[in-house]
């Protein structure tokens, strides 16, 4: 494993907002065809990595390496253009343009005449996306706004895609269904970086994962040792299974 | 099936909201009494020698109150509204109520003496809205006028729609030839055609009685045949146009408009010209200001400073009564010297966008409003300045701006049919430039922008770069209306560079729809055109000190009834009404296909 050059590699990192201390030297890599999730209760900073990562927000030391280049303080248009993509927090569409110009808007960067074809793709996966083309995102039901909010990252035909709670206020019949399309995508060849809160869900997909505790990495191992380890079961997956 | 929920029957009213019209109607007809509105606009005649645009700011009072007062919304699932006698006798009831209460306004000014505070209430006002003819009889007629009145405002919603778009047409038609009178007038006159005009016009101004007949016959006329509202018609058929017939639409009205921009100018008069050289400045900082609060969603309220640095720079640039140390250049269109004056006005436009834009950009809603307010502000206060008087003259500004020139054609205000010209040509740029972009990746840029900037970044969009560039653009178009209104003044002094200009172009967006070009231009036509802008007179110049009330009453109607505008861009109108029906027409297909499975 380690002769290959990870998709993304923290090395270090440390972030702040204004004077807090949010990241705490936190390293990790991400290898192609992975499925890493990163696991952590709230406001343990799972939200600020991928921002970190899209140089949404700059750290304060420590580098975010892309392929193995160093990322850190360039613009976000030049890490989308690298090929990392994001599904944000609650989806976050916009909502008042229709479906169709959410997905154009994730191509955003492209200059190439294949974002046509990208879209077929789209509609491959998630049929009931192209009978809502011209339907306002913000009227779309939660299921049909997370398959658009997919859509959309998928656009600018990402190597790397990020995905923020992706069970966040979803049913969980639609929760299974998510997590088996994120199983489909990494399936199909796509490295996935996914936060997540539902530990044994997400870990029931990945390959490896993260735990993140008030902006630290405390535990880093394959997903069956997680899914087995006594202290992750007691802090984060409950008593019950 | 249950039955359906009914309503109340028809004979059973809601005297309440009578009540409340009716006092509305009366208190509304007061006010405009007691603002002076009637007695000013008395002078200008609507239909000759009985109707003047005075009288009708206080008539359409009780028939508009009295439609409101008996309207009922048609409600899906409901038994629709029954239409009858009730709605006379609610719009009579209201028509009545504000006429009790208008006559009491009378009584009452008429007994005391109110001029100390309302200097417009004074015997001449009384005599006027009395018909000269006493308090008693005058308040009989005027019970008798709102009454009636308020029940034709009621009789509206019985008449079948035909009829009454008959009617309603009718009355609008007659009221527009009054209104475009003076170019009319011109019109006939340069195709010496006076009979026609001299039949439908009256010698005092306003309609002549027989020519209001005919006109109002005609347009009754030709409504009977058509089916539905042409204007709402037509607009939900420009909307729906797929691409191809679109651009052949597009291409057709750009024809038409070219057309119609060379030949006017040429038939019309000074007055007419100058009017419409005004309409064409305003649109040309409108669609600008578009870019930025339309397109990109930043709130600007000190754009006027951009119109400012292109009329100063200009100035600067040709005048001889500039300080001695800049160029004396012409701005002759066809020579090297023209463009380099243009080049600097659009280079200094472009960086004073970016000197205001980059502090401002990381501002949101709001704050961006307020602190652009401020540099607005504070771009006239330094023109003004003593301290930067010598390069620009303080309160004195600058004058003897020269005549801009094209080929052997001098271009000055003297001549407005020259700076229409002008202003066309820039304003043809304007709209080329807005619309390319709203189609482009920056376009799809702005949209997201405006919509969550956050994501938008998240999505690679180049925030500070998209927003200054929304900024500059709109600095660059605003400069060259700046350019054009030195040309045409021949001076330029900070006092033309008032927040107001700022607030009536911000209006002009508004009012027209929020990133739509066809609304920014009927917006300008229709504020610019009719009302006028903050120091130009409109179509109904008598209307001059009470302007800004209708602007602001204007601006209110609309943010509450229409707020996506005029003319919305499709994708305003998708934004504000279209969420419901959408979903209803989601959810009415998704039942559909159920039953159809069930079978
Ligand atoms: N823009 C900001 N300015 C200041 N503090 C912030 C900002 N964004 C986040 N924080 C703080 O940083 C900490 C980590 O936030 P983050 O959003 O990364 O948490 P999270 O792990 O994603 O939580 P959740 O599971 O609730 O989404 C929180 O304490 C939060 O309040
Ligand atoms: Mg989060």
């Amino acid at each position: 494993m380690s002769d290959r050059v990870p998709v993304l590699e923290f090395r270090n990192v440390h972030t702040h907002y204004g004077p807090v201390h949010i990241l705490k030297d936190v390293s990790m890599q991400i290898f192609p065809g992975e499925l890493v999730c990163l696991l952590g209760g709230n406001a343990s900073g799972k939200t600020t990595t991928l921002k970190t990562i899209l140089g949404m927000v700059v750290p304060s030391s420590g580098d975010v390496l892309v392929d193995g280049e160093v990322m850190t303080g360039r613009p976000t248009a030049d890490v989308v253009m690298r090929g990392i993509s994001m599904v944000p927090e609650n989806r976050r569409l916009f909502k008042r343009m229709t479906v169709k110009e959410n997905l154009e808007i994730g191509a955003y960067l492209r200059d190439d005449d294949d974002v046509e074809e990208d879209m077929e793709k789209v509609f491959d996966m998630f049929p009931r996306v192209k009978e809502r083309l011209g339907q306002k995102a913000g009227t779309l039901s939660g299921g049909e706004q997370q398959m658009v909010a997919v859509g959309r990252a998928l656009m600018s035909r990402p190597k790397l895609l990020l995905m923020d709670e992706p069970s966040m206020g979803l049913a969980p019949i639609l929760v299974q269904q998510n997590f088996d399309i994120i199983e489909q995508i990494n399936d199909a060849g796509m490295t996935v970086f996914m936060v997540e809160q539902n530990a044994n869900m997400a870990l029931s997909i990945a390959d490896r994962g993260y735990v993140l505790q008030t902006g630290q990495i405390v535990l880093e191992d394959t997903a069956e040792n997680l899914l087995a380890n006594e202290d992750l079961r007691r802090a984060y997956l409950g008593q019950a299974d | 099936m249950n039955q359906m929920p009914t309503r109340r029957s028809a004979t059973d009213l809601d005297w309440d909201r009578v009540r409340r019209w009716g006092i509305y109607a009366g208190l509304t007809m007061a006010f405009l009494s007691s603002i002076g509105m009637v007695e000013s606009l008395d002078k200008r005649l609507i239909v000759d020698p009985i109707l003047s645009l005075g009288f009708l700011a206080l008539l359409w009072v009780p028939v508009a109150f009295g439609y409101a007062a008996t309207y009922e919304e048609a409600k899906e699932g409901m038994a629709a509204p029954e239409k009858g006698e009730r709605d006379l006798i609610g719009g009579l009831a209201a028509g009545l109520i504000g006429g009790l209460f208008f006559v009491a306004f009378i009584a009452i000014a008429d007994a005391v003496d109110l001029r100390g505070v309302f200097p417009r209430i004074g015997p001449a006002l009384i005599d006027l809205l009395t018909f000269g003819r006493g308090t008693a009889v005058g308040g009989l007629l005027w019970l008798m006028i709102s009454g009636l009145l308020g029940m034709f405002g009621g009789l509206l919603h019985v008449l079948p729609v035909r009829v009454r778009r008959a009617v309603t047409n009718a009355l609008t038609a007659v009221f527009l030839v009054a209104l475009v009178e003076i170019a009319v007038v011109d019109i006939f006159e340069s195709l010496r055609l006076t009979v026609i005009s001299d039949w439908i016009y009256a010698k005092n101004g306003g309609v002549t009685i027989a020519g209001a007949i005919v006109v109002g016959a005609l347009a009754a006329l030709s409504s009977v045949r058509s089916e539905g509202d042409a204007v709402v018609r037509f607009r939900t058929r420009y909307a729906t146009m797929e691409g191809d017939e679109r651009k052949r639409f597009n291409l057709i009205a750009g024809a038409v408009g070219l057309v119609l921009a060379v030949v006017l100018p040429m038939v019309l008069g000074g007055l007419t010209n100058e009017l419409l050289a005004n309409v064409g400045l305003f649109l040309l900082m409108a669609l600008g200001l578009n870019l930025v609060v339309g397109y990109a969603g930043l709130l600007d309220l000190g754009y006027v400073a951009f119109f400012a640095v292109g009329a100063y720079t200009t100035a600067i640039l040709t005048s001889p009564l500039s300080p001695k140390w800049t160029p004396m250049l012409t701005l002759d269109f066809f020579s090297i010297e023209g463009w380099v004056v243009m080049v600097v006005v659009v280079a200094v436009a472009a960086l004073s966008g970016l000197v205001v834009g980059t502090p401002v950009i990381r501002l949101r809603g709001d704050y961006l409003a307020i602190v652009t307010l401020g540099f607005g502000e504070i771009v006239r206060i330094l023109f003004l300045s003593d301290w930067l008087a010598p390069a620009f003259g303080g309160a004195q500004g600058i004058r003897n701006i020269p005549a801009a020139v094209a080929g052997p054609a001098e271009i000055n205000g003297t001549k407005p049919q020259t700076i229409f010209y002008l202003v066309v040509i820039f304003v043809g740029i304007a709209v080329y430039v807005a619309w390319r972009l709203y189609h482009s990746r920056i376009g799809r840029a702005w949209a997201a922008l405006r919509e969550d900037e956050d994501v938008a970044e998240a999505m690679g969009v180049e925030t500070t770069k998209m927003k200054l560039l929304a900024f500059i653009t709109g600095a660059i178009l605003a400069s060259f209306g700046g350019m054009i209104f030195a040309v045409k003044v021949g001076s330029v002094f900070p006092s033309s560079f008032k927040l107001i200009v700022s607030i009536i172009v911000l209006v002009i967006v508004i009012v027209g729809g929020m990133g739509s070009i066809p609304g920014v231009v009927v917006g300008s036509l229709v504020l610019i055109g009719i009302l006028g802008g903050p120091t130009q007179p409109g179509l109904l110049a008598e209307f001059g000190e009470f302007k800004l009330l209708i602007y602001g009453a204007l601006l209110v109607f609309m943010m509450l009834r229409r707020p996506e505008g005029l003319w919305p861009s499709v994708q305003r109108q998708r934004e504000l009404h279209q969420e419901e029906i959408l979903q209803d027409a989601w959810l009415k297909a998704e039942a559909a296909a159920d039953s159809a499975g069930e079978r």
